[in-house]
């Protein structure tokens, strides 16, 4: 296929697995006939018509419970939650019923729902528009948390959350919506539960997802570059489960390890990551694990976005500290 | 100018607390063997709730939410409902799940602390009890659009207490399916009580069925304590929405002669006197009235049914306590389809501990 956005990626796997599967229907505010805020359901209604393409009325929580009643049906929806700040409302549904009817009914009944939302934060967007709070979803049992990091990513893995027998919250880096062009294969779905490591290196391990992704990789080439330092690359992609055999296994060859992420920094996936490879990999380790995240603060206004945004600088400055250990 | 000064909310009677008719009961379907029946079923699910607060007691049981003094809107809901539709229950639902197939056994393991009760053996698609309040409604509105979707005709109850309709998710859902005319029907237990809030200070609407007015869809009440009249308005309902004409919200006037729970205290909020009126109206003495009067039903017929009534819950109840517990990685097996392997561990260390624990007892 053709280069393509990552937004149009979402579109364009939205659009081939609602032609092969008829159980797929979309939901959510203005994804119809506006093909959402952003176009990522752009055309979706015109084709599919409005049974299997529906604008909803303007309640989260009711858009999440639809998803899962309409799941426990066979059907698998894709719901779109419009701003990941807008998804409180939907949580307790996702958090009390999508990742539990499984559990509860011993198998009777599953949820194989998909939740959308763009999230994080960079486009100079109002208030409660530039949150990563992907850390509340990964903490609960039950769900897969997924963030694609490129155009590929964003078909392959969204194929595959679709296709998942069980909830699947897929995170979209709006930052990179539209950020680089790259072909994807039709209809070729990636693997969930698994990392992707982008760049191979043997100094120091970057871990990281999302629209930091393009800053760690522009990093690593820094480095080599100015630094000769050989940095891996690794996107966590499915944030949970975690696949932690490849990131200890990439900390093992390297001794070294920078964790990167738009969340604030405490209690979040960095910290999971960091816990485990201290339990785990704690001898393969020659300098302390270091984070480069968001602040512990509310994210500001747009005027001071970039003062909380982990940039490349910040990367290479972590990077540098990380090697120079002694 | 729009005006709704004629707002006129139904509602629906045929057998009063005396047991005597205040409107004349169809004859069709209502035949002696059909009214018989709802008798047996609500016998059988007062028996039912006896017997599980006994087991809860006596510390065979984990803490249970009674039924008493409801058994007529859930038997009245369960023989309107076609198997096709799809029961969405709240947790007072017995006698509706016993009709639907739910197995008392399986009932009891539910609330005696095991997830396998919610694994229906004779029903896959009802939903099971739902704890969180009015969520299920919001779900029940999700499986009418599926329905709708697929060009199936077929319905969906949900039922909810009267605390539920201050929710947004009842909210949203009833707005909902107006708006897109679901084939729902929402069955609204209104029994008075929301653990210690009476329903004065739920709502200051004198109806909670004239919420429907602003969803844009049809609303009426119906005594609860009435089976017939709960399965008329239900069945009703269940006709129309099948034939796509639109959901309907039935609010059924019931009172909650138990504790809210095995763990509530009731007489900590509400007078005796209201409950002993309450008794005077409760919907399985009406019914009894109502048969005797007309030669339908005798002392010999009540003993007996008593006692087969009896028979069924205690060897339900044996066959609860009987049931061999879960594997000991049980609370990995359905957490997703396939274990991913990073949980693997963590599934070792489970079964290896509930086998350490087991090993104790």
């Amino acid at each position: 296929m053709s280069d393509m956005t990552l937004l149009d990626a979402v579109n364009r796997a939205l659009f081939f697995e609602m032609k092969h599967d008829e159980n797929v229907v979309v939901l959510g505010e203005d994804v119809g006939v506006n093909g959402g805020v952003f176009r990522a359901t752009s055309g979706l209604q015109q084709e599919f018509g409005v049974k299997r393409v529906m604008d909803t009325p303007l309640a989260e929580a009711l858009i999440s419970g639809l998803a899962v009643g309409m799941s426990t049906q066979g059907l698998r929806p894709v719901m779109e939650i419009q701003f990941m700040g807008f998804i409180f409302p939907a949580l307790e549904h996702i958090i009390c019923h999508a990742a539990r009817m499984r559990n509860r009914t011993r198998g009777r009944l599953s949820c194989p729902l998909v939740l959308r939302a763009p999230y994080s934060g960079g486009i100079r967007a109002p208030e409660h528009h530039s949150e990563s709070t992907e850390a509340l979803l990964t903490h609960i049992p039950g769900l897969r948390v997924v963030v694609p990091s490129s155009p590929m990513r964003a078909y392959g893995l969204l194929l595959a959350a679709i296709r998942d027998p069980d909830p699947v919250i897929f995170l979209e880096p709006k930052r990179i919506y539209r950020a680089v062009n790259q072909p994807v294969t039709e209809g070729e779905a990636l693997p969930l539960d698994m990392c992707f490591t982008l760049r191979e290196g043997s100094d120091i391990t970057l871990v990281s997802w999302g629209a930091c992704i393009p800053d760690a990789l522009a990093a690593a080439t820094t480095l080599a570059a100015e630094h000769d330092i050989s940095a891996e690359v690794i996107d966590a992609a499915t944030l949970q489960p975690l696949d932690m055999e490849t990131i200890q296994n990439s900390v093992a060859k390297t001794g070294r390890c920078v964790i990167i992420h738009e969340a604030n920094k405490s209690h979040g996936v960095g910290a999971e990551i960091a816990a485990q490879l201290a339990e785990k990999s704690l001898l393969d380790l020659q300098a302390p694990i270091c984070r480069v995240t968001g602040f512990d603060t509310v994210v500001p206004y747009f005027q001071n976005e970039n003062s909380f945004l982990p940039d490349q600088h910040d990367i290479v400055q972590a990077v540098l500290k990380t090697i120079n250990f002694s | 100018m729009q005006l709704f000064s004629d707002l006129v909310i139904p509602y629906t009677q045929f057998i009063d607390q005396h047991g005597k008719t205040t409107n004349e009961i169809p004859e069709k379907p209502y035949s002696p063997d059909l009214l018989r029946e709802f008798y047996q079923w609500m016998v059988l699910t007062r028996q039912f709730d006896k017997k599980a607060i006994a087991l809860q007691r006596t510390g065979q049981m984990g803490t249970y939410a009674s039924t008493l003094g409801q058994e007529s809107i859930g038997v009245g809901i369960g023989y309107a409902m076609e198997n096709s539709d799809v029961f969405v229950p709240y947790y007072r639902d017995y006698a509706t799940m016993l009709i639907r197939g739910v197995k008392m056994r399986e009932l009891f393991q539910y609330w005696g602390g095991d997830e396998r009760g919610s694994n229906y053996e004779d029903n896959k698609e009802d939903l099971p009890i739902c704890v969180p309040i009015a969520t299920q409604v919001t779900h029940a509105c999700g499986i009418a659009s599926a329905f709708k979707i697929r060009g199936e005709k077929r319905a969906v109850v949900v039922t909810c207490g009267d605390g539920a309709t201050s929710k947004g998710d009842f909210l949203e859902s009833i707005n909902l399916a107006g708006a897109w005319q679901l084939p729902i029907v929402f069955v609204v237990n209104n029994n008075q009580w929301a653990i210690s809030v009476p329903r004065s200070i739920q709502c200051a609407a004198p109806t909670l069925a004239q919420k429907a007015v602003g969803a844009g869809i049809c609303g009426e009440q119906v005594d609860g304590n009435d089976v017939v009249a709960t399965h008329h308005v239900v069945k009703t309902a269940l006709d129309k929405a099948r034939a796509n004409k639109g959901p309907t919200l039935i609010e059924a006037i019931s009172y909650r002669l138990c504790d809210h729970t095995t763990a509530d205290d009731a007489t900590r909020y509400r007078k005796t006197d209201e409950v002993n009126r309450a008794w005077d109206k409760e919907p399985i003495k009406r019914l009894q009235t109502y048969l005797h009067a007309r030669s339908l039903w005798d002392e010999e017929q009540e003993k007996s049914l008593i006692v087969s009534c009896q028979a069924n819950v205690e060897q339900a109840a044996q066959e609860y306590l009987a049931v061999a517990p879960q594997e000991p990685g049980a609370m990995f097996d359905h957490l997703y389809e396939n274990l991913p392997y990073a949980l693997e561990e963590q599934c070792e260390q489970a079964i290896a501990k509930t086998q350490r624990l087991r090993m104790g007892e």
